[in-house]
């Protein structure tokens, strides 16, 4: 019951925003952080132009942690210079997607890495008001942050005159109430504007164009706001040179589920496999058992099965792509192959199941999530969330019919890319690569005959005389 | 209802950090009622909504869009299991079974839905709720008891962590 103990690091991994966290000895206070080098680069970076700043962050092709992979120096770029409007910056610590866990430890453990994080990119982005809107079940995580923040204001790195460099800036928490979909941009920003968090219809496709309060608005997640302190600190092209071209430095990656050691590695990104990862760093699947799936980048992401084969690009010896064949345990994890396999790194929480898991049981409870998720704007991802839902509820009560697999891949299909926001893409796809990757699973469970149609004379046309 | 000192400040504190809208502050303050009172009232409500200058409407569609909003009071202690899929492969729901067999409350198996999702014990000193995914699904099955997180919770630890709660 007591939080596990303090963990060391695996040899494979490679801390940076990490670095701090389960330390023998390190608190979450400033005096700690203090000691540490903390705000070294808030100091550094009151010396650079704001420019300059977005500059290194784009020499560095950071990519957004969140889940979209969006470079965050092309995001930051979209704020239009001599901009008269305010800007605002908003933390993303909505942390809600199944599977990932990493701003949890950011926040408890290291808050002052994610505040020196922000004051830096409102400096860059000429933000004077900045808010961090965490997720309500971390209320231990929204008074330690509260409390950093009266720290940092105490010693002068916010507020009035920040380092005396004439700079202002004031940020403040905002707790959210349980709704995943305040993960979203928009709907965020709708939510801290008090409204029911309803994403915003798109375009704009940036709040950088109209954000909160319908002005520019730059939302990143925890983990890419402390890696703009580490790009201030190193520089934008050494930080490139960590990872591989366009998948660029670390990353913390959650495994879960079905494996000896779950936990939290933090990753030089594509530096290792999705079975090394597996294997190597957290133990492998339980003793006795079998791979079976992998969820690869936070529930939302497309399952993977153990035996599945995927061709790719790499580049040869003479530079040239040429095509190679790989399993699911040797995809790197990095943004583009993951893509290239038909999945995505997404959030970076991996879940592991294995050959005593029902696929069925398994893609109804991420089925009741997604129901009980969605915000209920748009009527596809709506009625279709609870519909994939009551029909695994269905089949697992044993009522599954024949055509229950079809329905589903039908339901899913008419849901993605009908919506004004990316959870209808999150809804579908687990249904569409459970049922696909593991139809004959699905088939046990959908074996009692089609009902027969209603018969015309039935029919509500018929009763109601053709009228409706 | 009365509305104590501690709780008036607290709200104008929190209305202040919104200079450019006080519409934002509706979460914080529904926050702080049910810190204050375990819920949201009707009254709770109507008195939000006129010290934002918000119709009653603008602030009953957050309590129910928002699933940690209650409109009934909870047990004395509000315990939350999560029940998505890293704590359910972990045994959430074989969890949540002897958490309320330890608590005397009637558990409906599907572990509640939007809407109504809590269940309180006879004698009131406590409330299980299922939620959806607590962001700590390395170390399943994790719950909460009012603002206090367990993680990897067995079902041997369920008399000690209950026997810590009066």
């Amino acid at each position: 019951m007591p939080a596990p103990a303090r963990r060391t690091p695996h040899p494979r991994e490679k801390r940076v925003v990490f670095a701090n966290i389960d330390r023998e000895g390190y608190t979450p206070d400033i005096a700690c952080y203090l000691r540490n080098g903390g705000y070294d680069d808030l100091k550094k970076a009151v010396t650079m132009a704001p420019g300059d700043i977005v500059n290194e962050v784009k020499a560095s092709a950071l990519r957004g942690r969140g889940g979209a992979g969006f470079p965050c120096g092309v995001k930051w770029g979209f704020i239009r210079p001599g901009e008269t409007k305010p800007i605002y910056l908003i933390c993303n610590a909505d942390e809600s997607e199944p599977g990932t866990f990493k701003d949890r430890y950011i926040i408890h453990q290291d808050p002052h890495q994610l505040i020196e994080g922000m004051i830096i990119s409102a400096f860059a982005l000429n933000v004077h008001l900045a808010y961090l809107y965490i997720r309500g079940e971390f209320p231990l995580g929204a008074k330690i942050l509260e409390q950093a923040i009266a720290e940092a204001k105490a010693n002068g790195f916010l507020g009035k005159n920040i380092l005396g460099t004439g700079f202002d800036l004031e940020i403040h928490v905002h707790r959210g109430a349980g709704a995943y979909i305040c993960g979203e941009e928009t709907g965020l920003i709708e939510s801290l504007e008090g409204k029911r968090a309803y994403p915003r219809i798109k375009p704009p496709y940036f709040p950088a164009v109209l954000g909160l309060y319908q002005c520019p608005t730059i939302v990143n997640n925890v983990e890419t706001l402390c890696h703009v302190k580490h790009i201030v600190r190193m520089g934008g092209a050494e930080f490139a040179k960590i990872g591989t071209p366009n998948n660029t430095g670390t990353r913390i990656v959650g495994v879960s589920g079905d494996v000896v050691r779950p936990g939290y590695f933090e990753i030089e990104v594509g530096s290792l496999t999705l079975g090394e990862l597996i294997n190597d760093l957290c133990g492998g699947v339980k003793p006795g058992r079998q791979l079976k799936a992998i969820i690869p980048g936070g529930s939302s992401a497309k399952v993977f099965r153990a035996d599945e084969r995927f061709k790719i690009k790499v580049k040869g010896a003479d530079g040239a792509l040429v095509e190679k064949e790989i399993g699911v345990l040797d995809i790197p994890m990095d943004f583009d192959t993951m893509a290239a396999c038909g999945s995505m790194a997404g959030s970076g929480g991996v879940i592991v199941m294995d050959d005593s898991r029902d696929m069925v049981e398994t893609l109804n409870n991420l089925n009741q999530f997604y129901a009980h998720e969605s915000c209920g704007q748009c009527t596809p991802c709506r009625e279709g969330a609870l519909w994939m839902r009551k029909i695994t509820d269905r089949m697992l009560a044993g009522g599954g019919v024949e055509s229950d697999p079809a329905t589903l891949t039908s339901v899913s299909n008419n849901i993605a890319g009908k919506t004004i926001c990316a959870f209808g893409e999150a809804c579908s796809w687990p249904t569409m690569s459970f049922v696909a990757k593991f139809p004959e699973e699905f088939a046990a469970r959908a074996t009692k005959p089609v009902p027969p149609p209603t018969p015309p004379e039935f029919l509500s046309q018929t009763l109601t005389g053709g009228n409706h | 209802m009365q509305i104590p000192p501690e709780l008036t400040a607290q709200i104008d504190e929190a209305i202040s950090h919104y200079p450019v809208s006080k519409r934002s502050a509706s979460l914080p303050l529904l926050h702080l009622f049910q810190e204050n009172f375990g819920y949201i009232s009707e009254e709770a409500i109507d008195w939000i909504a006129e010290k934002l200058e918000l119709q009653p409407i603008h602030i009953l569609e957050l309590v129910t869009f928002y699933p940690m909003f209650r409109r009934k009071p909870p047990g004395k202690h509000h315990i939350r299991v999560c029940k998505t899929l890293s704590c359910a492969l972990a045994g959430a729901e074989e969890l949540k079974t002897k958490l309320c067999a330890a608590t005397g409350i009637a558990c409906d198996g599907h572990g509640g839905c939007h809407g109504d999702p809590v269940s309180v014990s006879a004698d009131g000193r406590f409330s299980i709720e299922s939620v959806e995914c607590l962001a700590s699904c390395g170390s399943g099955p994790v719950l909460m008891v009012n603002d206090d997180f367990f993680e990897a919770v067995t079902d041997a630890e369920i008399p000690t962590l209950l026997s810590q709660y009066k």
